[in-house]
């Protein structure tokens, strides 16, 4: 039996981004907050120097990450064939522990374009009805991108992102964004300072007639205090930034800012070890009552009463627990019918390298967001009538580190091994630019997350399974701009030019693409075809928010965590201003 | 190199009364003369924890194969990479930690990733014992006494998944599955921090001009940019 603790107002699944402002929003606003988070607690002591600059530990044997041991998730290419389990972490690395994947995460933060809102409406107007492929979901975001500019602009602030504004209030900025949508204000804090490469990318770039402009990142660019008055150092350019924990406190993290600030209010407490297995419902099941973890210390069962359930356990983990507590209607991809599980989106990422005999790059000084983009090919800023797919990638240079087990390259027809390996090793590993190509990713019929009907977890519950391919779409959209990269790549005069590998259908599990997995749990403005409102909400269980990119109707060319900040800090206020005043579905279907 | 396999070595000093749980330094069985004898407690670090002799003598032939000794670096084998790989196994990675092993199990797509039920300590055992008997039978002899052109072409056909291994459980794409795992290892074992056991005196650092551990490059970046930074790298040892 479970022991039963005593009642909260509200309890939230998962400490990481979305959770830790959940956290500090909630408790700020009076009501008793508990926050429980599968993982171990993290201190400045895990990431200190000369232990965190270890590569084997945390970027080859992903030691802050999901252990798969206990739980994973079993995938297929197509609904045809057997789900096998995720026996080893690859394509993506879900975080563990207090902080989540903020921890260990890059900080590349963007907005999204204000047509990302509306992207069915805009591709029907633009292209026609008869431009959307068959089995695309193509939906309309419940939310227009004013309506979460402020929280943007919260979240951007909150964590200090180092960047250069491209559009305030309509007027176009100089060495910015072009492309994007108007923001109230400039960044808060001015951008990196660029590598070699980030300088030879801007060149080309713009000689090409293109819009570069610096990433915004989640590295300080200078000592910071944020709104919350706390402090953030700045950012080393150590290169061990992607999949370690920052020891100058320079990355913004949940552990390091929301979650401290929500702890300094009494109402709020956090668990650690707690890992949740099922949210509780009422016996009508139109209310949820709370959630029942098990402690991974004890083994022991807890049940924790609460009038305001908010899932924050990474999309992965929303979808799952929703899944197994029968929040919605799990998603049939043969009727088209229930909402949970649907939408699953990933992104349609390429690398190409280039190789310049006379210049010396020193890949080993980077952040984890350092480099230089352009959005001419992103979203719908380009006209996609001649190329004929839906969507679009952030192109950019990347000096991200140049740790030497994972980050280090070899111009095509190197030998893999011997004395020539180890040559060109040693000429190229200096002599190396990186660009990459973020490609978006539409929601697609037979793209979905459901349970398992084999293998289990640690707790005896079905794993999720996944069933997921690329598109015609998606290889048209790879095709094109990894074209287009190779092209840049070209125009800059390298020795050699990496091979040009554009994504093709199947989808592997296998290889890291990007830890950015988006829906399962979309948002929509119709109860039958999403399982949230606009506002987060489940449409079923109303005191049962969802957090996350599970919440995204389809993934863009971004990093999605600066429209994941935003979207909890717009649910967060939600809450606040309409929820509490009248618990209860906040529209009414 | 002086033609006398390590195995024979240890064989020996079995056959003298030496017992074989006495450890005799890898460097020693390649080259007697340079390495003077130590003293057990100091061979230790240079022993194996997991691989028995034969496997011993395939590791060290396979790393050395990929790392071989030349003007840039000495051998793999130099480098610790054997030693490396051999801790890897022996600890708790080998052992298939953090993996999810249970079934029930099918060979699965390429796209599915790993699907053996062998944790990798298991999968090296197995792929090397099966390696083996492919070389005995097709080339009548052991990997590691086997001509360097040879050698050469049992790597690449076990990297194209081209060598038929006999003794091998089901399992779609396992000969390719052992030579990436076995690759990514040595080159684990060439670039890691040198508290791994590989990556001797931070050769594998020096070969590409990687500074290691000290990493405050805020000012660096400007100062170095688009010039060399030549520093002595230091590992976490260094700064402990
Ligand atoms: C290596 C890496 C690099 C990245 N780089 C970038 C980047 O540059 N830009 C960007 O925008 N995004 C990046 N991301 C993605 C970013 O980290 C995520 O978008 C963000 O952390 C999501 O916030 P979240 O709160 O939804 O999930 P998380 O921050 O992952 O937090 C979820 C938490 O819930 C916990 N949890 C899960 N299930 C349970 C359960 N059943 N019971 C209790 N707790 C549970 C987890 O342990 C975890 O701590 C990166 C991710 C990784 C892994
Ligand atoms: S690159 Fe900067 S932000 Fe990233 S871990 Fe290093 S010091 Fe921290």
């Amino acid at each position: 039996m479970a022991t039963k603790l005593k009642e909260a107002d509200v309890v939230i699944v998962g400490m990481g981004w979305t959770g830790g402002i959940m956290a500090k929003e909630l408790s700020d606003a009076g009501l008793t907050v508990v926050g429980l988070e599968r993982g171990p607690p993290r201190s400045d002591a895990d990431f200190s120097v000369p232990m965190i600059r270890d590569e084997l530990r945390y970027a080859v044997r992903n030691e802050l990450f999901m252990d798969v041991s206990r739980d994973t998730l079993t995938f297929r290419n197509t609904p045809g064939q057997q789900a096998l389990p995720m026996r080893r972490l690859g394509s993506f690395l879900p975080g563990e522990g207090v902080g989540g994947a903020g921890v260990h995460w890059n900080g590349q933060t963007y907005r999204f374009s204000p047509h990302d809102h509306a992207l069915r409406s805009r591709v029907e107007e633009r292209y026609g009805k008869s431009f959307i492929p068959q089995d695309m979901q193509l939906a309309d975001w419940p939310m227009s991108y004013a309506e979460l500019e402020p929280h943007y602009d919260k979240f951007e602030y909150m964590a200090g992102i180092s960047g250069k504004a491209g559009n305030i209030a309509g007027k176009i900025q100089e060495g910015g964004n072009p492309f994007e949508g108007p923001r109230a204000r400039e960044y808060p804090n001015p951008p990196l300072k660029p590598s070699l490469a980030s300088e030879m990318f801007t060149e080309t770039t713009r000689k090409l007639g293109y819009h570069p402009f610096p990433r915004p990142a989640a590295n300080m660019s200078r000592p910071y205090t944020n709104p919350d008055g706390i402090q953030l150092g700045e950012c080393q350019y150590c290169g061990f930034c992607e999949n370690f924990g920052c020891e100058a406190n320079a990355k913004a993290s949940p552990h390091i800012t929301v979650i401290p600030a929500a702890l300094r209010n009494k109402n709020f407490s956090m668990k650690p070890y707690a890992w949740v297995t099922r949210v509780n419902r009422t016996a009508d099941g139109k209310r949820a009552t709370g959630v029942t973890y098990t402690s991974v210390l004890t083994g022991e069962e807890f049940e924790q009463p609460a009038s305001l359930v908010i899932l924050c356990a990474y999309g992965f983990g929303n979808v799952h627990l929703m899944l197994l507590s029968g929040i919605g209607k799990p998603y049939d991809p043969v009727s088209e019918t229930g909402t949970v599980g649907k939408g699953y989106c990933y992104q349609v990422a390429t690398v190409v390298q280039s190789f310049f005999e006379d210049r010396i790059f020193n890949p080993f000084m980077g952040t984890g967001s350092l480099g230089v983009v352009i959005d001419d090919f992103n979203g719908d800023n380009f006209d996609h009538g001649p190329v004929g797919y839906i969507g679009g990638a952030s192109i950019y240079s990347a000096s991200l580190g140049g740790r030497p087990i994972n980050q280090r390259g070899v111009p095509p027809g190197t030998p893999r091994w011997g004395s020539e390996w180890k040559k060109a090793t040693a000429r190229w590993y200096n002599r190396t630019l990186q660009m990459s190509v973020q490609g978006s990713n539409m929601a697609s019929r037979y793209n979905y997350l459901d349970l398992d009907p084999t293998y289990r977890n640690a707790f005896g519950l079905p794993l999720m399974r996944m069933t997921y391919n690329f598109t015609d779409n998606d290889e048209k959209l790879s095709a094109h701009l990894t074209t287009v990269a190779h092209d840049i790549a070209r125009a800059m005069g390298p020795t050699h030019l990496g091979a040009k590998a554009p994504r093709r259908a199947p989808y592997s599990i296998v290889p890291y693409q990007s830890t950015h997995n988006t829906g399962g749990a979309i948002a929509g403005h119709d109860p039958s075809k999403s399982a949230l409102n606009r506002y987060l909400q489940s449409w079923d269980v109303s005191n049962v928010f969802v957090m996350g990119a599970s919440a995204f109707p389809h993934n863009s060319g971004y990093n999605p965590t600066g429209a994941v900040g935003a979207l909890t800090y717009w649910a967060a206020d939600a809450i606040r201003t309409k929820y509490l005043k009248d618990p209860g579905p906040l529209l009414r279907t | 190199m002086v033609d006398i396999a390590r195995r024979d070595v240890l064989t020996m000093a079995g056959a003298v009364g030496v017992g074989a749980a006495i450890p005799v330094s890898p460097a020693l069985a390649e080259a007697p003369g340079k390495d003077p004898p130590q003293a057990p407690a100091a061979n230790a670090a240079r022993s194996y924890q997991f691989f028995n002799l034969d496997e011993a003598a395939f590791i060290e032939a396979f790393v050395d194969h990929l790392i071989p000794a030349d003007d840039l670096t000495p051998s793999g084998t130099e480098l610790g990479i054997s030693i490396y790989i051999d801790r890897q196994l022996a600890g708790a990675w080998g052992k298939g930690a953090r993996m999810y092993q249970l079934g029930p199990w099918a060979a699965g797509t390429p796209q599915q990733g790993y699907q053996l039920p062998l944790a990798p300590a298991d999968l090296y055992r197995c792929a090397i014992r099966a390696v083996e008997a492919h070389c005995a039978s097709a080339h009548g002899g052991s990997f590691d006494r086997l001509q360097p052109a040879l050698r050469q072409q049992v790597v690449q056909a076990l990297s194209e998944g081209r060598l038929p291994l006999q003794e091998i459980p089901a399992g779609a794409s396992f000969d390719k599955t052992f030579f990436d795992m076995a690759y990514a290892n040595v080159m684990e074992g060439l670039f890691a921090d040198p508290i791994y056991g590989g990556n001797k005196d931070k050769r594998g650092w020096k070969l590409v001009g990687f500074p290691g551990v000290m990493a405050a490059h805020a000012e660096n970046i400007e100062r170095f940019r688009g010039k060399p930074y030549p520093v002595e790298p230091l590992g976490i040892a260094d700064l402990s």
